[in-house]
């Protein structure tokens, strides 16, 4: 116990600040205002792998490390797609995952967001469209935003994910 | 020793040091297989090539582990309606590689079970998408499938179905359990949910780009596939990969094992109420893979490893600032270890808990990491050390009492083993190039890479066409070995220590489904 006290208080905090929005990555408006500030305060995220490799999975588990905290943020990963405000998809959706992922969909209540992930969520990447590989994670459900990357970073998915909860900035006059 | 008499009349296989290729008939299929099992080897892989009429026979494929060497059978079926003889009996991980065979190239097997594995609705029953081209799919299929589980029936047994969609940020697959009270009687999978045709996509890229595809056959596993892959292909075109590069790449396989094993006693951690390990394991593991960045220019190394050697350089400031930040967290986790050793509570729910014997994991062919927790003293590594690790040595990490326990202790200890081999690979780190220009090979002929990666032995099977493109691709992951016996373990644990057990074993859903 006494080492276990010990090692916490030798670390510290190591949580870094969040990165900012970038607006490049919204492929289209998301929700109202005043829905996206409730929900910036409190977001649940469902992950569903829809068919990937698993390299953008070890990269969204780096979000909960205590480096980048996202759960400092208000932002959790929860177990049910009924919990959760946020679906955040990779692919690419192999045929077999499609029905699921449409039911998780379906399963999530409204207002919700979703953001695919990786070269291969944006338009599926290595593995292209086939008999068995519907490509991108938009032939099937709507998306908000794409983060490309294979894997994208921990930054770049954080990035994602404030961007769908943020409101695309004005643009500036000329 | 019958085993000898296969050897004497088997030629040699490019890639795979030791590995070696031969014919047989359907009756040597099966002694063959049986001899093998007598001496104590192992089931690695099967696959099939359809054929294409009368000039090419339909071939069937077994590869085997036996006195740490490669042993590649071929079967060729003159007759188109011919089944080749099921290996179930004697290798029982065989049924799931038949039947997925079957699936995708139509060569049937005797196997009794013949229920598909990776065929779920995406094509229909009677089509098989390595023998004819399949349109891409326009939409999504309207209905799931209907599949045959085995029905456990009596007093008080009900059934719990779970996934494809699981509650973790994990790969999709099925589970099915059957239950009385708390306590697991049974437990079937189905898995072939990320099924996204790879081995079609192989034949469809050129040879030399074939490596950032296997790659991701199993991301977690990205340097395993694709050195296995590079090492089949470099074979058959006889480049020899400079021995800087091949330093290199060993370097490699140990930062993603070590990468792998910090993640997994993090979460084995978490899984048994331990919060406070999952924030320090995921610490040392952010702290290794920035260092990684850093020194190789990748967070993940699915770029690392390309045909004629690896896509990068290491000077000497850089290649000091890795070597230290693997020291560091080595030692941190020799001091996490023994708080993990000496907290009740975790030692409560490790000990015990997805017990796998020496016996029954020796009979169903417990592979790689999982296997070594179980007395299976199987590391390639260090049984039939490829260049370099025939200069590294890496020392085998074997446990016994086959628990989640055991296989926390083996990552454990290889997490040790990995950080020397760093250091070493680091000190004697050889002068000159990183890479040779890679031809594509010239002719038809089949080729095989076989590395140890952190889960167990990745396998790439490689047949070229007489153009020097590739005819077929098989990636083996052990995953395909493990999780049968997964369905093991887990009888007679109680329904909430599944996701602990699952854990320990840590297997790959897209390495299995391709």
């Amino acid at each position: 116990m006494l080492r276990t006290l010990r090692r916490i208080a030798s670390i510290g905090i190591v949580s870094e600040p969040p990165p900012a929005v970038d607006d490049s990555l919204r492929v289209r408006e998301g929700l109202q205002k005043e829905i996206l500030a409730l929900l910036g305060r409190a977001l649940c995220i469902r992950q569903v792998d829809a068919g990937s490799c698993n390299g953008c999975e070890l990269e969204i588990h780096a979000l909960n490390n205590p480096v980048y905290n996202i759960e400092g943020l208000g932002i959790r990963f929860v177990a049910s797609p009924r919990h959760a405000d946020m679906l955040l998809v990779t692919g690419p959706v192999s045929a077999h995952m499609a029905i699921a992922l449409k039911r998780t969909y379906e399963a999530t209540p409204d207002p919700k967001l979703v953001v695919a992930v990786g070269d291969c969520g944006h338009c599926g990447g290595v593995f292209g469209e086939s008999y068995a590989s519907l490509g991108a994670v938009s032939r099937v459900i709507p998306v908000d935003v794409v983060v490309p990357g294979c894997p994208p970073t921990p930054e770049r998915l954080m990035q994602g994910i404030l961007t769908a909860i943020s409101h695309r900035r004005e643009r500036a006059p000329g | 020793m019958p085993l000898a008499r296969w050897w004497s009349q088997a030629t040699t296989l490019p890639g795979s040091p030791g590995a070696a290729a031969l014919d047989v008939d359907a009756d040597g299929w099966l002694a063959a297989a049986g001899d093998v099992a007598a001496a104590g080897g192992q089931l690695v892989s099967m696959w099939t090539t359809s054929g294409h009429g009368a000039v090419e026979p339909a071939t069937a494929h077994a590869a085997f582990l036996t006195d740490a060497r490669l042993l590649v059978l071929t079967l060729r079926m003159h007759d188109a309606d011919a089944r080749y003889p099921g290996l179930q009996v004697i290798f029982p991980a065989a049924s799931r590689m038949q039947r997925a065979a079957f699936d995708l190239t139509g060569v049937p097997s005797g196997d009794p079970d013949q229920r598909p594995w990776l065929r779920h609705a995406a094509w229909p029953a009677g089509r098989h998408p390595l023998r004819e081209t399949l349109p891409s799919l326009a939409a999504a299929p309207a209905e799931a499938d209907d599949y045959a589980f085995v029905r456990v029936e009596g007093d008080g047994v009900h059934e719990i179905p779970v996934g494809p969609v699981h509650a973790g940020i994990i790969e999709p697959g099925h589970f099915r359990f059957s239950i009385v009270g708390e306590k697991v009687l049974k437990l079937e999978e189905r898995l072939g949910y990320v099924h996204k045709g790879i081995e079609r996509r192989f034949t469809e890229l050129p040879i030399l780009e074939g490596h950032r595809l296997a790659a991701r056959v199993s991301g977690d596993s990205a340097v395993a596939y694709a050195w296995a892959y590079c090492q089949a292909l470099e074979g058959l075109a006889g480049t020899t990969v400079p021995a800087r590069a091949l330093y290199l790449r060993a370097l490699c396989l140990e930062l993603e094992r070590l990468q792998n094993h910090l993640g997994d006693l993090g979460a084995l951690g978490n899984d048994a109420g331990f919060a406070f390990g999952l924030a320090q394991f995921s610490r040392l593991k952010e702290q290794l893979t920035r260092a990684m960045h850093v020194a190789i220019g990748q967070r993940y190394l699915l770029g690392a490893i390309v045909p004629g050697g690896v896509g990068f350089d290491l000077d000497e400031p850089r290649a000091r600032a890795l070597g230290a930040a693997v020291r560091e967290i080595g030692e941190s986790v020799l001091e996490l270890r023994r708080i993990y050793d000496e907290h009740a509570g975790v030692r409560d729910r490790f000990v015990g808990a997805g017990e796998v014997t020496p016996e029954l994991a020796r009979r169903l062919g417990l592979a790689g990491l999982a296997g070594r927790a179980s007395d299976q003293a199987v590391d390639l590594r260090a049984d039939r050390p490829w260049a370099p690790y025939d200069v590294l040595r890496p020392v085998k990490c074997v446990h016994s009492a086959g628990d989640v326990a055991a296989r926390v202790a083996v990552r454990f200890d290889e997490l040790q083993e990995s950080c020397r081999l760093v250091a070493i690979v680091l000190d004697t780190l050889p002068a000159g190039d990183v890479h040779v220009a890679a031809a594509p090979p010239s002719g038809q002929a089949l080729g095989v890479g076989l590395i140890e990666g952190w889960r167990g032995p990745v396998m790439v099977a490689l047949e070229t066409t007489t153009g020097g493109g590739i005819r077929r691709c098989h990636p083996h992951d052990p995953s395909w070995q493990n999780w049968p016996v997964l369905e093991h373990a887990i009888i007679g644990n109680i329904v909430p220590d599944f996701p602990l057990i699952n854990k320990s074993f840590n297997l790959s859903y897209s390495g299995q489904d391709l």
